[in-house]
Parts: C-alpha cells; sequence; structure tokens
C-alpha cells in the first residue's frame, strides 16, 4: 500500500488531498503497525523485542525488523508532507519513492525469513520470495483501488488495471508454487534422519514419550492440513478469482456504486489471503515430523 | 553474536552414540532431565507434571524406530536417543535476530544466552533436528549444553566429568569426546564402525555422529518359528507318535 501510494503519486494519479492522504496512511499505517505489534506480542519476552535488530549480519528476522522499523522515518515524512502541507511532489516524492524501495525490502527479509529454512522444503525453495513480493503489491495495489473509488478519483481506471495486473500475476506463481510442490520429491526421509538407510525401510514404532511435546504442537499442523484442498479453493476463489472479476466488472461496465463493489473486492481477497497465509504454514512440513512418524519431508 | 566463529573451532566437542548397543532405557534423559533442571539452563520446567497431561522441557528424547527389509524379511528394532547435534553450520545460531544463540569458538558448543532470548523461537523452526524446545513458562528456548557445567567442573571427580547422559548409560552407549581430532578415541570409533551423521542433506555438518547396528553376520541365525507338525508326525519321539496315533 505505502509502495503504491508513492508510485501512484508519482504517475500523479493521486491528488495531494489532505483527507485522501490522511484516511489512506492511517489505513496503511495501522496495517503496518498492527502486524509488527501482534508479532512482538507473540514473543516470550516482548519487553526485549528492541534486541532483535541487532543481529542483520546473518538473520533475516533481524534484517526485517530494522528495515520495517527504517521504513516509518520516508515514508512518516510522505505521510505528514502529504496530510499536513497537501504535497506529494518534489523533495516529499523522493522519500516516498525511499519508502517504497524500503517497503519492499521489508517483505523481501520477510520472505526470506521463510525462503532460509531449510528444514521446510515447502518454504525453502525460489517460490517464496517472488510469492511474498507479488502477493504484497497486489492486496496493497486492491486496498489503494478501493480508497480512491471512496474518494470518486477520475483515475481510479488505470489503479483497476494496475490491481488487475499485480492479481493475476500472484495467482500465477501460486499456481506455479503449488504446482512446483505438488510434484516436488521429498528433500529428507525417516532414513536419512536416523542414518539407517542400508537397513531398509524406516518407521517409527515408539514415540519417546506417551504425551505431546513443544515440537509436535509448533510444527504438527494436522487439523489444518486435513482441510488443505477446501483452503485452496477458498484461496483461489475469494483472494483471486472474485476480486479480480469484480475489479474487471468496475473497470468496464457501468456498473452503479464502483467503491461497493471495489470494498467487497478488498473483503475478499483479505478472506482470501489469510485462507493462502494459513496453508502456507499449515502445508508445511518441517523435516523434524521425521522423528514423529512422518517417513518423508 | 549469531554469526558462526569465523574460524571454525578446532576442538569440536560431541557425542557419538552407538545404536548396536542402545537398549532404550531412557536412563540418558532422566539423567539429562535431573542434572539440567539445576543447571546452566534451570530449570526444564514442566507444566501439569502430575495432572492429566503433563508436557515439559528435555534435552534428550529416545525415539524407537523399525528398519524393514523387504528384499530379506528381516526387521530390526533400533533405539535412537537424540539430542542437540551442536552443528558446525548450525542454522539455529544464524537465524537468532538477538545473538541469544552462540556457537563456542573454543569447542563448537551450542549455547543459549537465556538472559536475552526473546522467545521468537524461530531457531526452533530451524533446526532440523529438534533440538531446541521452547520453555513456556520462562518464555525463552532451551537446548542440550553438553553439560557445559560438568565436563569443566572441576569440582567434581575427573572421571564425572562428562555428560550427564554418557555418565548414566548403563550400556556404554553413548561416548564423549573431541571430534575435531582425528586421533581421538572417538574419532577413531566413528572411524571403525562407519559412524554417520545425520540428515547430512541439510548441509548443517553435525558433530554428533551415530554408529549404524552391526550388520547380521547370516550364521548364528535362530529359527523364525516353531515349525507345526500338524500333517505328520515325522520327527517326534515315540510317546507323541504313539498318542498320535491313538487320537486320530
Amino acid at each position: 500500500m505505502l509502495i503504491w501510494l508513492a508510485v501512484f503519486a508519482g504517475l500523479g494519479w493521486l491528488p495531494a488531498g489532505q483527507l485522501f492522504g490522511f484516511i489512506a496512511f492511517a489505513i496503511a499505517f495501522i496495517l503496518v503497525a498492527g502486524g509488527l505489534l501482534s508479532s512482538t506480542f507473540h514473543l516470550g519476552h516482548p519487553e526485549r523485542a528492541w534486541r532483535a535488530m541487532s543481529q542483520w549480519k546473518t538473520s533475516w528476522l533481524s534484517r526485517e525488523g530494522l528495515i520495517a522499523v527504517l521504513t516509518f522515518i520516508p515514508t512518516g515524512l510522505f505521510a505528514a508532507g502529504w496530510v499536513f502541507l497537501g504535497r506529494n511532489d518534489g523533495a516529499l516524492l523522493m522519500l516516498g519513492a525511499a519508502g517504497a524501495l524500503m517497503s519492499l525490502m521489508t517483505v523481501y527479509c520477510t520472505a526470506m525469513i521463510y525462503a532460509s529454512l531449510k528444514a521446510i522444503p515447502a518454504w525453502s525453495n525460489v517460490w517464496t520470495p517472488p510469492a511474498y513480493l507479488v502477493l504484497s503489491l497486489a492486496t496493497g495495489a486492491v486496498l489503494v483501488t478501493f480508497i480512491s473509488a471512496v474518494f470518486g478519483l477520475d483515475t481510479v481506471q488505470p489503479m483497476i488495471v494496475t490491481a488487475l495486473i499485480a492479481l493475476a500475476a500472484a495467482l500465477a506463481i501460486k499456481l506455479a508454487y503449488w504446482s512446483a510442490r505438488s510434484g516436488a520429491a521429498p528433500v529428507s526421509t525417516s532414513a536419512s534422519a536416523t542414518g539407517m538407510d542400508r537397513f531398509g525401510k524406516v518407521t517409527l514404532i515408539e514415540a519417546p514419550h506417551s504425551e505431546s511435546n513443544y515440537l509436535m504442537e509448533e510444527m504438527g499442523f494436522r487439523i489444518a492440513r486435513k482441510h488443505a484442498s477446501k483452503l485452496r479453493a477458498y484461496a483461489i476463489g475469494l483472494g483471486f478469482l472474485l476480486p479480480l472479476a469484480l475489479l474487471a466488472a468496475v473497470g468496464w461496465t457501468q456498473l452503479p456504486m464502483p467503491e461497493i463493489w471495489l470494498g467487497v473486492a478488498v473483503l475478499s481477497c483479505a478472506f482470501g489471503i489469510i485462507a493462502e497465509r494459513w496453508l502456507f504454514f499449515a502445508e508445511a512440513r518441517h523435516v523434524v515430523t521425521l522423528y514423529y512418524g512422518e517417513t518423508s519431508a | 553474536m549469531t554469526q558462526l566463529p569465523s574460524t571454525p573451532p578446532q576442538k569440536k566437542l560431541g557425542l557419538v552414540i552407538d545404536l548396536d548397543i542402545c537398549v532404550g532405557c531412557h536412563a540418558c534423559a532422566v539423567n539429562c532431565k535431573e542434572w539440567n533442571t539445576g543447571g546452566h539452563s534451570a530449570p526444564l520446567t514442566d507444566l501439569d507434571p502430575y495432572g492429566a497431561k503433563p508436557k515439559g522441557v528435555w534435552f534428550n528424547r529416545i525415539h524407537t524406530f523399525e528398519a524393514h527389509n523387504e528384499e530379506t524379511g528381516e526387521s530390526r528394532t533400533v533405539h535412537f536417543p537424540k539430542s542437540c547435534l551442536h552443528c558446525d553450520d548450525a542454522p539455529c545460531v544464524t537465524v537468532c535476530p538477538t545473538g541469544a544463540s552462540y556457537k563456542r569458538e573454543e569447542d563448537g558448543i551450542v549455547l543459549v544466552n537465556g538472559d536475552i532470548c526473546i522467545g521468537c523461537k524461530l531457531c526452533s523452526w530451524a533446526c532440523p533436528y529438534g533440538a531446541r524446545e521452547y520453555d513456556e513458562d520462562e518464555g525463552v528456548m532451551k537446548k542440550c549444553t553438553l553439560c557445559i557445567d560438568r565436563i569443566y567442573n572441576e569440582a567434581l571427580p575427573e572421571e564425572n566429568r562428562v555428560p550427564a547422559c554418557v555418565s548414566t548409560c548403563p550400556a556404554g552407549a553413548r561416548h564423549f569426546g573431541d571430534l575435531g581430532d582425528p586421533q581421538s578415541d572417538v574419532s577413531l570409533l566413528v572411524e571403525a564402525r562407519g559412524g554417520v551423521a545425520l540428515m547430512p542433506e541439510q548441509g548443517t555438518r553435525p558433530v554428533n555422529r551415530y554408529l549404524p547396528p552391526r550388520q547380521k553376520t547370516g550364521k548364528d541365525v535362530a529359527p523364525r518359528m516353531l515349525e507345526h507338525q500338524d500333517d505328520s508326525n515325522e520327527g517326534a519321539g515315540l510317546l507323541a507318535r504313539w498318542v498320535d496315533k491313538i487320537l486320530s
């Protein structure tokens, strides 16, 4: 969203209206801050969260935290200029562009947190970074297009085209990812996990303990996996197909009240992407499950 | 610092576990828990210990696997103790955002500084082996310390300066030593028995080694089951044949 606000402002598609600026940036910052705060509060020690910015030399999580917080500086100034001075050009636009670039870098770092985990083959592959980048661009474009339509801007049409392209690209990447995963050979097996390849087929016959443990609960996800095909249908239908259809309908027909239809597209996209995110975690099989009954991962 | 040591540790302390000997008695896990709940990463919290669903932090867990060879029809049961492998390329260390996870330059031991860990759990996701466990009560990650508070502990008699799991193993299936020294007892043992690294394809370069069960020689194999004698009395003793004759 922050990216598109800068890009569309640069293209002259967004007037430096103060109310528009206030609403758009308020939504963007609430979403970003909400995300950062929720990840902070699920920590075991939220009060130590500042320490997470220290290890940017090796840790993608550290890099993500650092860039995410730094991004507030240029985007905050860009937003302040827009809201208080009614301007989004010149030096302010440069700040916006810097913020847009840093936002993209933040998303890339987020993707690399997952892509760098070799123990989870479903994440550790070439599809993860492009999927994160294009999904974030697509959802942001849909949201900015909706806000612009609410304000009755006459530049909504090219934004719809942008959002359509981004959504279609995101869908293509997700479909390619799913098809690549379905045919992927296992990276590790219970035989390699125990070093007993030469003795034949290796299966767990007794667990180390009678009750559950941290590893089984954190990396188990059996329930969500059971509903994978249903969730995938929701992700594709609500996350991509319905918003694509609504955007196209608003763009090329004379639908009354386009902002309502675009609002439905935003909601549908949000629910679809929640399903997609859920699946991304649920379908990720950690190789540690090889010690708890799985035979390949 | 969560950078791995710039010069790889010369000394690589670790464990060698003999799967041919382990009887799956869980004594190593129990003594590990016993020592470490008062050690470097103490306590090893137990939640609901006497309730219906007890759950707690353990650094060592013993899994039992069966390996079945479909060609020979032979199966073998292998007890498989698993704890931290103190990897050379420890992914749990480099993902840590705070510097709480580190690998010691002097002996390669991987540790967590519980005072700065934020409990993000990312290290447990990075570890392929499930060596790290989250202490819900303290909100930090915990892991095997290779009993760092025993192996250098001058208050203990020298023969006790080995990890708790090694000192307690009644079968002698666990060995402790410097795997960085090719002439050490453990290195020679690994060499002689063809010791293996777990999941080498994960690229973690673990220090610990597992000695696979010995191949059966083919001789000295007991009959798989008794042969039924329902159809004939051939080979039976005189009395049995006589009873068989009367009854049939």
